[in-house]
């Protein structure tokens, strides 16, 4: 179907939205161009990274805003308060940000368990404490029962970009390294653990981490960073092909390099899912170039949030935006960006 | 994991890519029936291990997308209905019916549920006496089984409120559907691992001899498949048309024995309708007349259901093994997985979205 | 079509509903399966795991043929190589 340029409301195929415009893949991507970049498009939203980087009398800061939804909002190894503070956190981190101010926006359902509200609010205290952040301003609201999912919470976030770095998707260049903090999907599989109709018993824990500690780290080692991002939703794919895209690149990684514990391996063979696709809270990619590689590589080990830090791929080429995988067995496949939710692949 | 890292091992598939460089001499076309084994294939990019001369054509194995249009429009029906819980495995729940798909039901407030197991969807409909409890069973002989047990359950249970809306096809007559077709080019088959777990093989033997093909029983790992491949090209080249196990470890020949008693106590033959391919006679299961309860074509009073796959969509062909998805001229472009004309696009199993995700052929 | 996993069987216990199940452990994560249809269950046994369904116990000794003939062909492979570069 082809869309006129003077057509008024850009829609999709879709009349409805669905789940899968929020899944982080092509279709949050469709909604994202088609709707908000049409409108809204400018400057700073088009470069479409974690956050809007600006200037104020010589003083750079980064600006950027997420909403908070998950379902349960109790899971283990978190809950929706410490996701809401460590992902702005986060974002604000790859930005090359150091996280200064946080507000937060509460839509509560009305007869959520004040026990329940406490214990959200006591876990931001903690994550913010943590991440030397101050949450400075905030709403709330309470709608009526039915028409919340518990609580959602909306946290924004600014800080000050280090002086004199400049990271981008267009600083990024053949040769380039690509270096993941740890082990992938733990959040997303901790998430589905507790789904009706899909549980299954595991240790698996949420990752969830504020990670502008390391991404200090980092930068003290290294003016040779080109970009980094925290691969959430959509999980590792949907972020490399992201980045492929807006620095149009040819990225390769190794299926053998990319950390994945036994039981989220577990976890994924028995309901058909890919790891590649599931969403990380305290992971980070860094692109940073071939000569400081090794050094970058030995800060994150250092740091608690990075000791399990590798080398999973490389920038092979400009001029072409796609990610490949060197397979298990020594093939080479095409690792595309995620249509829609992933479902389960059972029959 | 044990049984399954084994069966990814880099040097093992060198070898054997190695090896059936060696044994190949004349050009195949095999197909993999499977749709498990189509993801591998794709996942692991296991034709760039193959030489030239051997073509992987993708058969009819995923039930996702053989589930007839009509079937699919009748589970969206039912699924509409404001008594209903729909309960169904997760890849089901994005097939395109004539206008909608599942998911758009849940969209519209309907009560759509994915599930694990059908064992689950009986519990669902245990602790919600007062709904009706609907389990869209489509699969192969692999899930059948499952699929009667929760019927079996459900009626040891008493329970008034669960139903299936059943779907089931079986392998053998789709195999000799495609062989007696005037345009096989078909010279082997790697015949489902899974399926064979369950029903054995000693049914695939005269097919072999009837058509004169080899079939080698073959496993999901990368390894199994490179090894099921090697296997059928060594029989194709000694001319030798028998049925061989590469699948041993989890294959018996006469399958297991309990889970084919449960498939003839819960249904019966019958002829069924896939989508893309149409009639083939003796090729599905239906409930017996004695668990009608429990069958929810017959609870719910749905329409005979008449519609037609959109024009442009080659699915059936591409189901048939006779075109690949890059053949059709709406790949990628009118249909993507996001907008899929065809079912071979929905699931992660069919042939045109396993194309899309893992071997994506630039499109200008 | 048909996803199926090997587990490893941990327990084996009668199910609410007087049916024959076990706790099946696939990597550290572990499900409550069906495992009415396998005689001879004993726990450590390894099954073939499908929609909350055992189909059948994996058999050891046909495993380790299979990867033993594997080997061997990797094994050949090498020589031939090794001929090929004498040559």
């Amino acid at each position: 179907m082809e869309f006129q340029l003077s057509c008024p409301i850009p829609k999709s195929e879709y009349e409805k939205v669905l789940l899968a415009h929020g899944g982080g893949g092509t279709l949050t991507h469709q909604l994202i161009s088609k709707m908000f970049l049409n409108q809204f498009g400018n400057e700073y939203l088009n470069e479409l990274h974690d956050g809007a980087i600006f200037e104020i009398s010589g003083n750079k800061f980064a600006f950027t805003t997420d909403s908070y939804v998950v379902n349960p909002i109790f899971f283990p190894g978190g809950n929706i308060g410490e996701l809401a503070i460590n992902g702005t956190v986060n974002d604000l981190a790859v930005c090359g940000a150091k996280p200064l101010f946080i507000s937060a926006g509460f839509i509560i359902e009305e007869g959520l368990e004040i026990e329940e509200l406490w214990q959200i609010v006591l876990s931001m205290k903690k994550a913010a404490d943590e991440a030397g952040v101050m949450i400075v301003t905030g709403d709330t609201k309470v709608v009526e029962k039915g028409k919340g999912d518990k609580i959602f919470i909306n946290t924004s976030g600014i800080g000050l970009v280090y002086e004199g770095l400049e990271i981008s998707p267009k600083k990024v260049k053949s040769g380039d390294v690509i270096i993941i903090n740890g082990r992938i999907a733990e959040h997303g599989i901790a998430i589905m653990s507790e789904r009706e109709g899909l549980e299954f018993e595991t240790k698996i824990k949420s990752d969830t981490a504020p990670l502008n500690g390391l991404v200090e780290d980092i930068l003290k080692v290294s003016n040779k960073i080109s970009v980094m991002r925290d691969p959430t939703r959509g999980g590792l794919a949907s972020a490399l092909n992201e980045i492929a895209s807006s620095a149009n690149v040819k990225i390769e990684i190794y299926e053998k390099e990319i950390p994945v514990s036994e039981e989220v391996m577990g976890a994924c063979e028995i309901l058909g899912l890919d790891p590649l696709y599931i969403a990380n809270e305290g992971k980070i990619l860094v692109f940073v170039d071939e000569s400081d590689a090794e050094k970058v590589l030995d800060a994150m080990k250092k740091n608690p949030h990075g000791k399990e830090s590798r080398i999973i791929g490389k920038v092979i080429e400009e001029g072409l935006s796609l990610v490949t995988m060197k397979t298990l067995i020594g093939s080479t496949r095409i690792v595309d960006m995620i249509s829609g939710e992933q479902l389960p692949r059972i029959c | 994991m044990k049984y399954l890292s084994e069966f990814r091992n880099p040097e093992a598939a060198q070898n054997l890519a190695l090896k059936i460089k060696e044994v190949t001499k004349r050009n195949w076309t095999i197909m993999e029936v499977c749709g498990g084994q189509t993801h591998s294939i794709l996942k692991y990019n296991i034709d760039e291990l193959l030489p030239d001369k051997i073509r992987l054509i993708h058969g009819p194995g995923c039930p996702v997308c053989v589930t007839s249009l009509e079937m699919i429009d009748k589970a969206i029906e039912i699924a509409s209905q404001p008594d209903v819980i729909f309960t169904s495995f997760g890849d089901m729940l994005r097939v395109p019916g004539s206008k909608l798909d599942l998911l758009s039901v849940k969209a519209n407030g309907g009560d759509v549920r994915m599930v694990y197991s059908p064992l689950d969807a009986v519990k669902i409909a245990q602790s919600n006496p007062d709904k009706k409890v609907v389990f869209f069973a489509v699969g192969f002989e692999t899930t059948a089984p499952a699929n009667g047990m929760s019927v079996l359950r459900a009626k040891e249970l008493g329970l008034k409120n669960y139903s299936i809306l059943c779907s089931h096809v079986l392998v053998p007559p789709a195999i000799e559907a495609l062989m007696s077709g005037f345009n096989s080019s078909i010279n082997g088959f790697l015949a489902a691992g899974h399926v064979c777990t369950v029903m054995g093989y000693e049914e695939y033997l005269p097919l072999a001899e009837k058509y004169k093909i080899p079939i080698v029983v073959t496993g999901f790992e990368p390894i199994d498949i490179l090894q099921g491949i090697l296997k059928c090209v060594t029989l194709l080249e000694e001319g030798k048309n028998i049925v061989e196990n590469q699948y041993s470890r989890v294959v018996r020949k006469e399958g297991n024995l309990a889970a084919k008693e449960v498939i003839k106590k819960v249904f019966e033959i019958t002829d069924r309708k896939w989508r893309g391919i149409g009639l083939i006679p003796k090729s599905g299961l239906k409930l017996k007349d004695e668990f009608s309860d429990f069958d929810a074509e017959k609870i719910f009073d749905i329409k005979n259901l008449q519609v037609d796959e959109p024009e442009v969509c080659i699915a059936g062909e591409v189901l048939q093994g006779l075109k690949l998805p890059i053949e059709c001229p709406a790949f990628g472009k009118e249909c993507t997985p996001e907008n899929p004309l065809g079912a071979p696009m929905v699931s992660s199993e069919g042939a045109c979205a396993a194309y899309f995700h893992y071997k994506k052929v630039k499109i200008n | 079509m048909c996803l199926a996993v090997p587990g490893k069987v941990e327990e084996i216990y009668e199910g609410t509903d007087l049916i024959k199940m076990a706790k099946v452990n696939f990597g550290g994560v572990k499900k409550d399966v069906c495992v009415a249809w396998i005689p001879d269950l004993q726990v450590g046994d390894y099954v073939l795991v499908h929609v909350g369904f055992a189909l059948n116990k994996i058999d050891e000794k046909e495993a380790m043929e299979t990867l033993r003939i594997l080997k061997e062909m990797g094994e050949l492979n090498e020589l031939d190589q090794s001929n090929e570069s004498e040559q």
